[in-house]
C-alpha cells in the first residue's frame, strides 16, 4: 500500500519532472505530516445518466470523418474562437463548454480515458446503468454495487459516514453489505425536532430489539457527526463557485464532508439530462457548462485535500457517431471517462483510439468501438488509489483488469 | 464467485446473527395467547389494525374472519374507497387508450412531425396541440417561440380576482385548497393555461386530486399514469376491506416485478397489475405465471418481446443491428419466478427456455399494442427443458409447455412456499412449515389459496417465533401509521412520496428481484431517521392530504401507545417518552403520537 511518504516522494518527483508546480501541491510537499491522521484515500464517483455524447464532450477533431458524419452538430476544430474545441493534444479537444477544466488538464490532475465503457451490447439506459452501477455487465441479479464492495474491511470502528450517496435514495452503486447513507442535504440529516431526537436516541439506545438497536446506534452516531458539520456555516474557498443546480450542490456537500474529516471513503453523485436525441447542441452545451463548473469548483474548493481524492466520471453508453435527422444522436456504445485527482498522472488522453474513418472501425457499423473496459479504470482506482486489491470480489468475473496507469 | 443478492442475504444471515436474529426453532412451537393471536392476525394479514378492528375481529371470530379474507370477492368493498378511486381514470384504460390519453414525449414528437394523426377528442386535442407548440418552441422550429410556453389566452390577472391571486400566492394551504376546490372547471382550466409552468408546479402540492391530474396533464401528461398508480396503491392499502388481497397484490407484484421507468412500462403497468396480478393473487399459480408471461409489461421489461430465433437476421444485409436470442426472460423466469436460483437448472436450460419463448412479443410496443405471437420469429427446432423434450415444429405452445413444466416442479413449490412464509411468518421460517406448504402446492396443482390455508392452519404461524418477528416495509409503515391514527385521507400523493423517502419507491424497483422479503432490506440509517421524521410529521398534521385528530388520544404516553399499537409499548420506549414529557413544557397529544410512531416498537409487525 502506498504510504504517505511514498506518495510525496512520487509527487515531488513528478512535479520536478513537469516544471509547473500547482501551488497547493508544492505546499503539501513541504507540509510534513500535517494530514497524518487522515491518510485515507477518497474516491468520488459521478454518473452522467442518460448517456452523454462523449464524441462531443471530448472531440476527436483530428478525425476528418467526424465532421462528415456530424454535419450540423460537430464541434469546430480549435481556432481560438469561443465555439471551437479546446485543444488538448493536437487530436482531441474539449467541448468549449468544458473550458473550465482545461487548467486542471494542464496542471496534470485531469486524465481522460477515451473509447471506454461497458462491453455489454445493450442500448437500454435501464440495463446499461444497472450493469455499470452493479459493476457486473450482463448480470442482472447482482444486488449490490461495485462501490460498496470496494470498501475495505474497516480497522476498528467504521465511520458512519464512510460511504455517502448524494440524493434522496441510496444509489445502486453504493448498495450492499457495508453501511452507506443517502443524504439529500446534510442539513436535513437529523430528527427535525431536537428534543424528539434525544427521545428517539434514548428509545433506540435502550431497545432490546436486536436489529433496530444496532442500526439506531449507527444512525445517531452519524447524526451527531453530522451535527458538528451542520453547526458550521459552509463557505467554499479558493474562489470556488458551485453552480446552483442539484449537481453543483451535491459536489459542494461532498467537499463539505471531506473537509470536515468525518471519515468519508467513498461518495457518489449523479447528473441527468444527457439523452440528446433532439437538438443536441444547446442541451449538451448547457449541461456541460454545469458539469464542468461543478467539477472545477470541487477541485478548487478541496485545494490541498485534492491529494487524497480521486474523482471519476462515467455514463452508461455513448451515442451514435452519425447525427440523426433531429440534430441529435441516438444510443451508441463506447464513451469517455474523466479521472481527476492528486495522484492521477493527468494531462493526457488515455486509451486506444479505434478510429472513425471507416464503418469497419465502428461498433456494429454505427458506434465508437470499445477498447477499454470501464472496470479497467474503476479497478485501478479501487486497487491502487483505495488500496483494495481484492478485485475479484469487487468486480466478480473480472478479477484482472488491465490498468492504464491512472494512479501515479 | 459470483455474488448475487440472494447468496449475499444467505451469507449475511449466518455472518451477522445480530442483524437477522432468527428466532430459535423452539419458539415456533410455543403457542400464542388468544389476544395476541388477534393482534398477530391483524399485523400479518392486513396493513395494520385500525381503531375498532380488534373488537370487530373478536366479534366475527378469528377463523371466520380469516376465511373471509381468503375469499376477497365475497367481501363488500368500502364505498368510500371506490368513490376515491373513480377520478383515477388511467387505472381502467387499455394501454392503447393510455398512450393516446396521456401521450409520452415520443408520441408528441411523432404527431408534430406529421407521422401520427392529431386525436379527435377535443379536450385531448387541445392538450396535444399545446404540447406540440411547446415541443416546437423547444426544438427551435418555431422562430417566434422564445420561451417554452404558449402565450396565454388571457393573462392571469384577468382570469382571477385580486383576492384569488393573493390566496394562491400567500394563503394558507387550507385556503388554497378551498379555493381550488370551489373553482368552476372552465375557470380552473383558464387559470392553468395562463400560469407559467413553475407556478403551476408549485400549485400542485396544495391541489386536490382532480386539479393535480389536470396540472400533470398540462405539464407532462404521461405522469398522470404514475400518479393514478401510486394514489390507488396507497388508498387501497389504507382503506380496502380486502386487506389480505392487498397484501398479496404487493407480494405478487414484487415477485413478478416490473419497473415503471423502463420505456413502455410507463403505460403498461396499470393493465399489468389490474389484469395479470390482481385477479390471480389467491388463484392458481399456473394462471398467474401465464398472465405475467403474456403481459406486455413483462415482455417489455425483460426484453422477451425482441428475442428472436438466433439465425433470423444472420443473412439479412438490410439489418445493421442484428436481432438475436435474448435470454433475459428465460433466466429470470426460472431464477426468480419459479424454481429459485438453486432450483436445479443449467445455463443450457436457460437457452432452451429462451428458444421456446421466441416469437412471444408485443404488437406495436410503443403504441400500447397487446400480446402477439409471431410465428416467423419462433425457433422451430427441438428443445430440451429440464429433461423434458419439446419436439421440433411447435409454435406458441412451446412456451406454454415450459410454463407447465415449471409450475408443476417441486423446486417451484418449495421456492414459492418459502417466499410466502418469509413474508407472512419470519425471515427464516422453519423447514417443516415450508415443506408442508410445498406439499399442499403440489397436491393442489399450485392453488395459492390452499397454500395460504396450510400456512394459516400451521402452529408455526401462530407461534411466539412468528410474533412481531417482521419489520414493516416502508409501505407497511406508512399505511399502518395512517390506519392506526384513524386518519382521514383525502389524497395519498404525499404519502406515496413518503414511502419512497423511506426507501421503497413503489413501481420503481429497477431489479427484477423486486424488494426483498427480508428485514435486512429496510435497516439503514437514513431510512430509520426518515421513519422517525415521518411519524412526527404525520401526527402533527404535516403530511399533505391526510387529516389527523390527535386530540382524541390524550397525552398519557401509555394510553397513546396502547391506542396506536393496541398493546403496551416496551418499558424502554415508555420511559423515554415519559422523560421527554417531564422535560418538556408542552406535551401535546400529537408529539406523543409522533414519538410512538417513530419508536422501535412500531416498526415491528
Amino acid at each position: 500500500m502506498n504510504t504517505r511518504r511514498v506518495f510525496m516522494k512520487n509527487s515531488a518527483l513528478a512535479i520536478f519532472g513537469v516544471g509547473a508546480i500547482p501551488s497547493w501541491l508544492s505546499r503539501s510537499v513541504y507540509a510534513g505530516d500535517a494530514y497524518g491522521k487522515r491518510r485515507k484515500k477518497i474516491l468520488v464517483a459521478i454518473f452522467q445518466r442518460g448517456a452523454v455524447d462523449g464524441l462531443n464532450m471530448v472531440v476527436p477533431f483530428g478525425e476528418e470523418r467526424y465532421y462528415q458524419l456530424r454535419p450540423s452538430i460537430a464541434i469546430p476544430k480549435p481556432d481560438g474562437t469561443p465555439a471551437s474545441a479546446v485543444d488538448l493534444d493536437g487530436f482531441f479537444g474539449l467541448h468549449p463548454s468544458l473550458a473550465t477544466l482545461k487548467p486542471m488538464f494542464d496542471s496534470r490532475h485531469l486524465a481522460i480515458v477515451d473509447a471506454v465503457g461497458s462491453p455489454d451490447p445493450t442500448r437500454s439506459h435501464f440495463d446499461a446503468q444497472d450493469y455499470m452501477e452493479s459493476g457486473t455487465p450482463g448480470l442482472k441479479a447482482t444486488g449490490d454495487g461495485w462501490m460498496n464492495r470496494a470498501l475495505l474491511k474497516p480497522v476498528g470502528p467504521a465511520s458512519p459516514l464512510r460511504a455517502v450517496s448524494l440524493g434522496s435514495g441510496l444509489s445502486r452503486t453504493l448498495r450492499g453489505q457495508n453501511d452507506a447513507i443517502a443524504v439529500n442535504n446534510l442539513n436535513d440529516f437529523q430528527v427535525k425536532d431536537q428534543k424528539s431526537q434525544a427521545t428517539f436516541e434514548s428509545m433506540y439506545d435502550h431497545s432490546h430489539d436486536t436489529v433496530l438497536h444496532g442500526t439506531g446506534k449507527e444512525t445517531f452516531s452519524a447524526v451527531k457527526m453530522m451535527q458538528s458539520i451542520q453547526k458550521q456555516r459552509y463557505t467554499p474557498v479558493n474562489g470556488a463557485k458551485y453552480p446552483g443546480g442539484r449537481f453543483g450542490q451535491s459536489l459542494l456537500q461532498i467537499a463539505r464532508l471531506i473537509k470536515a474529516d468525518v471519515g468519508v471513503e467513498v461518495a457518489f453523485a449523479d447528473i441527468g439530462g444527457w439523452d440528446t436525441h433532439v437538438n443536441e447542441p444547446n442541451q449538451l452545451s448547457n449541461n456541460l457548462t454545469e458539469f464542468g463548473q461543478s467539477l472545477a469548483a470541487l477541485y478548487q474548493d478541496l485545494g490541498d485535500r485534492m491529494q487524497d481524492v480521486t474523482v471519476v466520471t462515467m455514463s452508461e453508453f455513448g451515442r451514435t457517431v452519425r447525427e440523426n435527422g433531429d440534430r441529435g444522436t441516438d444510443h451508441g456504445h463506447a464513451n469517455v471517462m474523466f479521472v481527476m485527482g492528486g495522484d492521477v498522472p493527468g494531462g493526457k488522453v488515455y486509451g486506444d483510439w479505434p478510429g472513425l474513418a471507416e464503418d469497419e472501425q465502428l461498433y456494429e457499423g454505427r458506434d465508437l468501438n470499445l477498447t477499454t473496459d470501464f472496470r479497467d479504470v474503476l479497478g485501478e482506482l479501487v486497487s491502487r488509489h483505495m488500496g483494495n486489491r481484492n478485485l475479484q470480489a469487487v468486480f466478480p468475473g473480472y478479477g484482472n483488469p488491465k490498468f492504464r496507469g491512472l494512479v501515479a | 464467485m459470483v455474488i448475487t443478492k440472494r447468496t449475499l442475504v444467505a451469507v449475511l444471515a449466518f455472518a451477522l446473527p445480530i442483524a437477522s436474529a432468527p428466532k430459535s426453532d423452539k419458539s415456533f412451537q410455543k403457542k400464542l395467547g388468544k389476544d395476541d393471536q388477534i393482534l398477530h392476525a391483524l399485523d400479518r394479514l392486513t396493513f395494520g389494525p385500525r381503531p375498532g378492528d380488534v373488537e370487530r375481529l373478536k366479534k366475527i371470530g378469528l377463523k371466520k374472519w380469516i376465511d373471509q379474507q381468503l375469499h376477497p370477492e365475497q367481501i363488500k368493498e368500502s364505498v368510500a374507497l371506490e368513490v376515491q378511486l373513480l377520478p383515477l381514470e388511467s387505472l381502467r384504460m387499455t394501454p392503447m387508450q393510455t398512450v393516446q390519453r396521456y401521450p409520452p414525449p415520443q408520441l408528441i414528437k411523432a404527431i408534430a412531425d406529421g407521422k401520427q394523426q392529431l386525436p379527435e377528442d377535443p379536450e385531448l386535442r387541445a392538450t396535444v396541440e399545446r404540447l406540440i407548440a411547446r415541443y416546437k418552441a423547444r426544438t427551435g422550429q418555431d422562430a417566434s417561440g422564445k420561451s417554452a410556453e404558449l402565450e396565454p389566452v388571457h393573462p392571469l390577472n384577468e382570469v382571477l380576482e385580486p383576492w384569488e391571486l393573493l390566496t394562491l400566492r400567500a394563503g394558507t394551504p387550507d385556503k388554497k385548497r378551498e379555493l381550488l376546490e370551489s373553482m368552476p372547471p372552465d375557470k380552473l382550466e383558464e387559470m392553468l393555461i395562463a400560469m407559467p409552468r413553475p407556478q403551476r408546479q408549485q400549485l400542485f402540492n396544495n391541489a386536490p386530486t382532480d386539479v393535480r391530474r389536470k396540472i400533470l396533464l398540462f405539464n407532462a401528461p404521461q405522469q398522470v399514469v404514475a400518479y393514478d398508480l401510486l394514489e390507488s396503491k396507497l388508498l387501497r392499502a389504507i382503506e380496502s376491506n380486502r386487506q389480505l388481497a392487498e397484501e398479496l397484490d404487493d407480494f405478487w407484484f414484487n415477485h413478478f416485478n416490473v419497473f415503471y421507468e423502463k420505456g413502455a412500462d410507463r403505460f403498461l403497468i396499470p393493465e399489468y397489475e389490474r389484469d395479470a396480478i390482481r385477479p390471480n393473487v389467491l388463484g392458481k399459480f399456473r394462471d398467474l405465471l401465464e398472465a405475467t408471461a403474456k403481459s406486455p409489461a413483462m415482455l417489455f421489461y425483460l426484453d422477451n418481446f425482441q428475442s428472436v430465433k438466433a439465425d433470423l437476421d444472420a443473412t439479412n444485409k438490410n439489418r445493421k443491428v442484428k436481432r438475436g436470442l435474448n435470454e433475459n426472460y428465460g433466466r429470470e423466469l426460472m431464477e426468480l419466478h419459479t424454481l429459485g436460483v438453486n432450483g436445479g437448472y443449467t445455463q443450457q436450460d436457460v437457452t432452451e427456455v429462451a428458444r421456446c419463448f421466441t416469437g412471444w412479443t408485443i404488437l406495436e410496443p410503443r403504441k400500447g399494442g397487446g400480446f402477439f405471437y409471431n410465428d416467423k420469429l419462433h425457433d422451430k427446432g427441438e428443445k430440451v427443458v429440464l429433461g423434458h423434450v419439446i419436439p421440433a415444429g411447435g409454435a406458441m405452445d412451446d412456451g406454454e409447455k415450459v410454463l407447465d413444466i415449471l409450475a408443476a416442479h417441486p423446486s417451484t413449490a418449495h421456492f414459492i412456499s418459502k417466499e410466502l412464509a418469509q413474508r407472512f411468518v419470519a425471515d427464516n421460517p422453519p423447514d417443516a412449515l415450508v415443506e408442508s406448504m410445498a406439499q399442499t402446492f403440489l397436491a393442489s396443482s399450485g392453488d395459492i389459496r390452499e397454500v395460504m390455508k396450510t400456512m394459516l392452519d400451521s402452529k408455526e404461524f401462530w407461534s411466539q417465533g412468528a410474533y412481531r418477528a417482521k419489520l414493516k416495509t416502508p409501505f407497511e409503515m406508512v399505511a399502518s401509521s395512517v390506519r392506526a391514527l384513524g386518519a382521514d385521507v383525502t389524497d395519498a400523493w404525499a404519502l406515496a412520496n413518503q414511502v419512497g423517502t423511506l426507501g421503497e419507491p413503489l413501481y420503481r424497483k429497477q431489479e427484477p428481484t423486486g424488494y426483498s422479503n427480508m428485514n435486512s432490506e429496510w435497516v439503514n440509517s437514513a431510512a430509520l431517521l426518515n421513519r422517525m421524521n415521518f411519524g412526527l410529521q404525520l401526527a402533527k398534521n404535516g403530511v399533505e392530504g391526510v387529516k389527523v385528530d390527535a386530540r382524541r388520544f390524550g397525552n398519557n404516553p401509555d394510553a397513546v401507545a396502547k391506542t396506536l399499537m393496541f398493546r403496551s409499548a416496551s418499558s424502554q420506549t415508555r420511559s423515554a417518552i415519559n422523560k421527554a414529557l417531564r422535560d418538556q413544557k408542552q406535551k401535546t397529544p400529537a408529539l406523543v403520537a409522533g414519538l410512538v410512531l417513530g419508536s422501535p416498537d412500531f416498526q415491528r409487525r
